[in-house]
């Protein structure tokens, strides 16, 4: 433990490189907010409706009644089970993410209630290195399931993640089926999914059980594909459209059953509860 | 962190040894393998025996799996098409005989000449490929065959197209499909198993790996390209990601490393086919007993239990 606190924090104060907006700047009209106005409009532009990224803790705000949520499994960490160094030690960047983003990992999952319906929910959050999924993300997400289903109500899945955790090599990629796995326990147990998918929804988390849900809706632009625009572009050469790999493309190619803005993502998670509870419950 | 396997590997060593009156070839043979496992398991491949591996996995001559089809089955009929679009030639499937038995197969293909790559898209599978898999899976559930499946893919197709008919989706369901289904499932990484491309018909009760074959969560290239910003420092990146059949097999990844002719499979493709199918033979037999949710619930266990935290 003793390890993860002492990183380097060197960069913190820097200047912002020019060119890069401000995280409260909307990326599309340059309207500019402050953290609480934001927050009370569920972090979307009120001027372009833009969606910005949603940290899981707001998400859960935003979405659970109030005091319903009850959090499982915060204390999993990382390790490093391949002593992975790039540029930096795995264990400095999980460090340093903890320390940003006051959250153990990628994912929050917890018992909660959406209108009064009991649910489970599994909650990513893109600002820790990326939302990318190693170990721990793969285990929450494995409990979330076995909680849902031990309590016989559906579970709720939102995600945020750029794929698997490059830094955990091969095991981060075996989280793939083994979501899949805890998934189709999960139905074993005659239990729904819900899976909401937010910008960006990529690679190992898309091809595993993101795309697993009996019903699948997602964020107005949310990029939902397995490789980015870039490498596509970069590894083919051909020429992309405009609104390749996005929500929309997805809803029109039928991957997903619908587009939902923010606010109403709450009324859908209820009714999706309602309908799938067990009938005479 | 190898402890577990080791333990396991020179249990099964003793005990091979100590049955003198069975000293026949083929025990022997047994002993030297798992002998071999064991060395290897205990040096630990250094950086430059990994980067072999990288470019062993992708030699050119390197047996693929139709090169396997022909020595290990008979009576093989390939099967095409995924029933709804097309016919993926990147990845094959069909049926044959194998062992005594008919087994269903699905392996990623690469092509030979430039004219073959082209036609086998370099193995890189569309979404249509999974889908075709997934049609091979039902027909092997419906007529009880046991699934066999070769890994060799670069990565699945990154295009347009693949894209826009699903491709993420396509393996999430081919992965879905072989948790779900109740005939044993023997796979083998016979070359490159490249990330979600790779895992999509990889979900088995027996992940087997051949010596110098990779299994990676991105290729070295891409991993180098992210991380240190330069696609050159690929031999860096596959070194601290360990994609190797040893660093597999300690991590509980596979669970057996299949042996290669000396100098790799792509020396004598006999001797590489011969080595395989008995290993997967071997696998097969073991799994035969179970009943379809023994079967079921082991695979699930399997794959729920992979990975480290704290």
């Amino acid at each position: 433990m003793s390890s993860r606190i002492d990183v380097s924090i060197e960069h913190r104060n820097a200047p912002e490189p020019p060119g890069k907006k401000h995280p409260n700047t909307c990326p599309e009209c340059d309207s500019h907010y402050r953290d609480d106005e934001l927050e009370s409009a569920l972090w979307v532009c009120s001027h372009c409706g833009h969606h910005f990224p949603m940290r899981a803790r707001s998400r859960i705000a935003s979405l659970a009644d109030e005091g319903s949520f009850v959090e499982e499994a915060a204390d999993l960490r990382s390790e490093d089970p391949l002593d992975f160094f790039d540029l930096r030690p795995y264990t400095e960047r999980l460090a340093e993410a903890e320390m940003k983003t006051g959250l153990g990992e990628a994912m929050v999952i917890g018992q909660a209630a959406v209108g009064g319906n009991a649910c489970e929910l599994a909650v990513m959050d893109f600002s820790f290195m990326g939302g990318s999924m190693g170990s721990v993300v793969g285990e929450k997400f494995s409990r979330a399931c076995d909680s849902a289903a031990q309590r016989g109500v559906p579970l709720v899945s939102i995600t945020a993640s750029g794929g698997a955790r490059m830094q955990e090599g091969i095991l981060s990629l075996m989280q793939l089926p083994k979501t899949v796995c805890a998934v189709e326990d999960l139905h074993d147990s005659g239990q729904a999914m819900l899976s909401v998918m937010t910008h960006p929804t990529t690679a190992g988390v898309l091809a595993s059980f993101a795309s697993l849900g009996d019903v699948i809706v997602a964020e107005p632009g949310a990029l939902l594909a397995f490789t980015g625009p870039r490498v596509v572009q970069q590894t083919t050469r051909e020429k992309l459209p405009e609104d390749f790999g996005l929500a929309e493309q997805n809803l029109r190619f039928g991957h997903i059953d619908a587009i939902l803005p923010r606010p109403e993502l709450k009324p859908y998670v209820a009714r999706f509860l309602r309908l799938f509870s067990r009938n005479g419950d | 962190m190898a402890t577990d396997h080791e333990l396991r590997l020179r249990e099964r060593l003793t005990r091979l040894r100590n049955v003198n009156l069975l000293g026949g070839a083929k025990l022997s043979g047994e002993l030297e393998k798992l002998q071999r496992q064991l060395d290897r398991l205990q040096a630990g491949p250094t950086d430059e025996e990994i980067w072999r591996s990288v470019e062993l996995a992708r030699h050119q001559d390197r047996p693929y799996t139709l090169d396997y089809v022909a020595r290990l089955f008979e009576d093989w009929v390939e099967l095409h098409g995924d029933r709804g679009r097309a016919d993926d030639a990147a990845l094959v499937i069909g049926i044959g005989r194998f062992a005594d038995r008919t087994v269903a197969l699905v392996g990623n293909q690469k092509g030979r000449d430039i004219k073959e790559r082209t036609h086998r898209n370099f193995g890189m599978a569309y979404p249509e490929g999974y889908r075709k898999a997934i049609r091979l899976m039902e027909l092997a559930e419906l007529h009880h065959f046991p699934l066999i499946s070769l890994v060799d893919i670069p990565g699945a197709y990154p295009g347009v197209a693949a894209e826009q008919h699903g491709q993420g989706g396509a393996i999430a369901h081919s992965q879905a499909h072989m948790a779900r289904l109740g005939v044993p499932i023997v796979a083998c990484v016979i070359g490159e198993g490249g990330s979600g491309g790779a895992i999509a018909t990889a979900l088995a009760d027996r992940v087997l790996m051949q010596e110098n074959a990779i299994y990676t969560v991105i290729s070295p290239e891409g991993c180098a390209a992210i991380l240190w910003r330069d696609a050159g420092e690929a031999k860096k990146a596959a070194a601290a990601f360990k994609p190797d059949a040893v660093h597999c097999l300690e991590l509980g990844v596979i669970d057996a490393i299949v042996p290669e002719p000396e100098g790799g499979a792509q020396t004598d493709p006999d001797g590489a086919a011969k080595l395989l199918g008995e290993s997967l033979q071997e696998a097969l037999e073991e799994l035969e007993s179970a009943s379809p949710d023994e079967l079921k619930r082991r695979r699930r266990a399997r794959f729920r239990s992979l990975g480290v935290y704290a």
